[in-house]
């Protein structure tokens, strides 16, 4: 598969560079040929690239071999049908003369782009609304510029009005000044968040309001921005795992999972057979965990209380049995590089099948109070509906894409931990509107339990760490009994797993969608360069296209049953 | 008609001192604003829903506009965009209050000491009681109220507690 695109991508690129790195083709190009070779992929039926997965920066400053241009852009992109991935890098002589963008491709290159401007200094011409987006407006220089010093923060005294942002959008629906003078039109200006309940943490969603109509919407991100990319810089591999967990915090095993999954593909470590099922059980017990707390939050936010008590019962009780399994109950740092940090204890199982028991009853109950309710059709039917190909554009993975009728799931189309010999169904929408995007949760669920049964009945036995002792910790009677084994310890946790140099992706289908990782490695013990390629990050750069021209209340609902993790959001 | 224990009392009159009486109801009717920035308002609302129930306290109605609220529980991290906002929902909290700094990040910025995270509210407004923990357990919620409650008994009605505070945004 990957030879073949490979030689398809050579035959049509001659000028170009091209290379594999695991599943992708990367694609070296010079700025002049960047906006053909992107529009290429995306409208060649050959490639037909209809997801721009990411857009990140790379600075080489620091980098020990040394390269001819500082600055490196790449763009990330996947053909989901024949699960071609591929990455499109291009040099940036200077960053303040910058690269054409490619928001006029993907809707999805709006944001991207903005965080690589805010992040790296480099400039998209062309670009509709570059400014910062993670951090804030008084902020100066660029954060992820290998010298610009980790510790030097910088005070905000004021919030940015935000006002020309959403006049010009205004002016792009329509709007002009006259309408918004006339009284019988005139327009109003509301501000959900940054600390409002319908929230769920701190986004700040600005409407422009005639009547209940929403008119324009322009949204703030950031507020939760803590560094994560930059920290990590500072971090052996497996002293990142406790960061990953606070990335999408509802769902925190997944993001290990996939953290560590990322790190053993460019390492070259398969894992044994009983982690695999022990990480697909984890994930799928964490997906029902995080689908519990959205539709919780959800239906609280559309008046339905009742649901919630039967729904987060049934996660606080879930919290008991993973705080059994970890020791922690949100933030449970349970992978290692190469396996997993302890095996199910003994009557896991029963107890897992009990805690599944009771998920299902409080998804009955809950499901009795709403899936027939007429209030609940009126309010959510027919309601900020997305297209499929908006959804595309904007770069909408997991259950929001799903919802609008595209079947894209990593578990599928470009399975690992022999997710194809599971026996489970991928609910697809019709309609791409909210009770849809409500609905495919709740049959997400009921898969991912059908999962998880089927994956402990086959559980294998054996250990759970590869037998590797550049990768993983010798047991605890070696490191107190022998010098090899304290010398192996030792340079393991203080210089960290060592991973070869070298550029890759490594993307993992996670509760809302697709979370990808980005590493640039130098060789060392600590990633030189780690970036995320967070779900709702993209889901909520596609929100004004749900919400606008709907009332305000829907925009409420929408927001929760799109789920938006600000951890995750702004890392 | 006086059904309790105020019943066998008839026309007594009680003498006390103000600040006990006011101190007494000021504890048992916390009224929180829960400024939830990250996961530690996942488990405050583990601490609000029926397992550890936060009502048995008295502190169970939990407002969104800070100007009904008089416990800011601020859980999860503080970035520097998010501080003047901080500092606004406090301003805006009528006198008498209190501030629980909930979790790491919000007590010192916890595991993030970078260029985007403030270190520590405390920095920003004046803070009563911390909790420790990354997130902390929602027992650890309900002990800090408790902890608020035993302050409060303490305090006088007449002495202005936070009149000098000055943060980095002042």
């Amino acid at each position: 598969m990957n030879a073949t695109a490979l030689e398809k991508i050579k035959a049509a690129f001659p000028d170009a560079i091209c290379t594999t790195a695991l599943d992708s083709v990367v694609v070296e190009v010079q700025p002049e040929n960047l906006e053909r070779t992107l529009s290429r992929l995306k409208n060649d039926p050959a490639f037909n690239c209809g997801l721009l997965v990411d857009v990140t920066g790379i600075d080489y400053l620091q980098y020990p071999t040394p390269q001819k241009v500082r600055f490196h852009v790449v763009y990330t992109l996947r053909n989901w049908i024949d699960n071609l991935l591929i990455q499109v890098r291009c040099a940036v002589v200077d960053p303040q003369a910058g690269i054409p963008t490619a928001t006029h491709l993907w809707g999805s290159a709006n944001w991207g782009e903005r965080e690589v401007y805010d992040q790296y200094g480099i400039r998209f011409n062309g670009h509709p609304d570059l400014r910062r987006i993670l951090n804030h407006w008084q902020f100066e220089g660029h954060p992820l510029r290998k010298d610009y010093p980790i510790e030097k923060g910088q005070i905000c005294y004021e919030t940015d009005p935000l006002e020309d942002e959403i006049r010009s959008r205004l002016f792009e629906n329509g709007i002009d000044e006259t309408t918004m003078k006339d009284i019988n039109t005139e327009i109003m200006f509301l501000n959900l968040g940054p600390s409002h309940p319908a929230t769920h943490g701190a986004i700040r969603i600005l409407t422009a309001l005639d009547g209940e109509t929403i008119l324009a919407n322009v949204n703030e991100i950031g507020y939760l921005h803590r560094g994560f990319e930059k920290t990590a810089e500072t971090r052996t591999y497996n002293q990142i795992i406790p960061l990953t967990d606070r990335l999408n915090y509802c769902s925190s095993m997944i993001n290990n999972i996939a953290y560590a999954k990322a790190v053993e593909a460019w390492l070259g470590v398969t894992i044994t057979e009983r982690a695999k099922f022990m990480r697909v059980v984890l994930t799928e017990f964490y997906r029902v965990l995080d689908h519990l707390v959205c539709l919780a939050a959800a239906l609280v936010d559309m008046g339905g209380l009742t649901n919630y008590w039967y729904l987060y019962n049934e996660k606080e009780a879930a919290y008991d049995l993973i705080s059994r399994l970890t020791g922690a109950r949100l933030t449970s740092s349970f992978t290692r590089i190469g396996g997993m940090y302890r095996d199910f204890y003994e009557g896991w199982e029963k107890d897992l099948e009990l805690q599944l028991l009771g998920i299902e009853k409080g998804i009955g109950d809950a499901l009795k109070l709403v899936e027939t309710n007429r209030i609940v059709h009126d309010r959510t039917q027919g309601v900020c509906v997305v297209s499929a190909e908006t959804a595309l554009s904007y770069g909408f993975t997991g259950p929001v894409l799903r919802a609008s009728g595209v079947p894209y799931d990593l578990r599928k189309d470009a399975p690992y931990y022999n997710y194809e010999s599971f026996d489970f169904e991928v609910p697809v929408g019709t309609n791409g509107d909210i009770y849809d995007r409500f609905m495919i949760r709740f049959y997400e669920m009921a898969q991912s339990i059908r999962i998880i049964r089927q994956a402990m009945q086959h559980i294998p036995e054996g250990p759970i760490n590869v037998k590797d002792s550049q990768v993983c910790l010798p047991p605890k009677d070696q490191v107190y009994s022998n010098i090899e084994g304290l010398a192996n310890h030792f340079k393991l946790i203080f210089e960290g797993v060592k991973v070869p140099a070298g550029e890759w992706y490594d993307a993992y289908e996670a509760a809302n969608g697709e979370l990808g990782f980005h590493f640039v490695s130098d060789g060392s013990g600590q990633p030189y360069k780690l970036k995320v390629r967070p779900p709702c990050f993209y889901t909520m750069g596609g929100f004004h296209k749900m919400v606008e021209g709907n009332m305000i209340a829907d925009a409420v609902i929408n927001l929760s049953c799109i789920n938006i993790i600000g951890g995750e959001l702004d890392r | 008609m006086a059904l309790g224990l105020e019943a066998s009392l008839g026309n007594t009159v009680i003498t006390t001192k103000l600040d006990a009486v006011i101190n007494w109801g000021r504890q048992y009717s916390l009224w929180p604003f829960v400024f939830g920035t990250a996961c530690c308002a996942i488990e405050f609302m583990s601490a609000a829903a029926s397992q550890h129930d936060i009502s048995r306290f008295g502190a169970e109605v939990v407002r969104f506009s800070p100007r009904q609220a008089d416990l800011l529980l601020v859980c999860g991290t503080i970035s520097y965009k998010q501080a003047p906002i901080l500092k606004r929902i406090y301003e805006q909290m009528p006198l008498p209050k209190w501030v629980v700094a909930m979790g790491a990040c919000a007590s010192s910025g916890g595991i993030y000491d970078n260029y985007c995270t403030v270190q520590g509210i405390d920095t920003i407004i004046p803070v009563d009681i911390y909790i420790s923990g990354c997130p902390p357990r929602p027992e650890a919620v309900l002990d800090a109220l408790i902890k608020i409650q035993e302050q409060i008994r303490g305090e006088s009605v007449l002495i202005d507690r936070q009149h000098d505070f000055k943060g980095i945004l002042d």
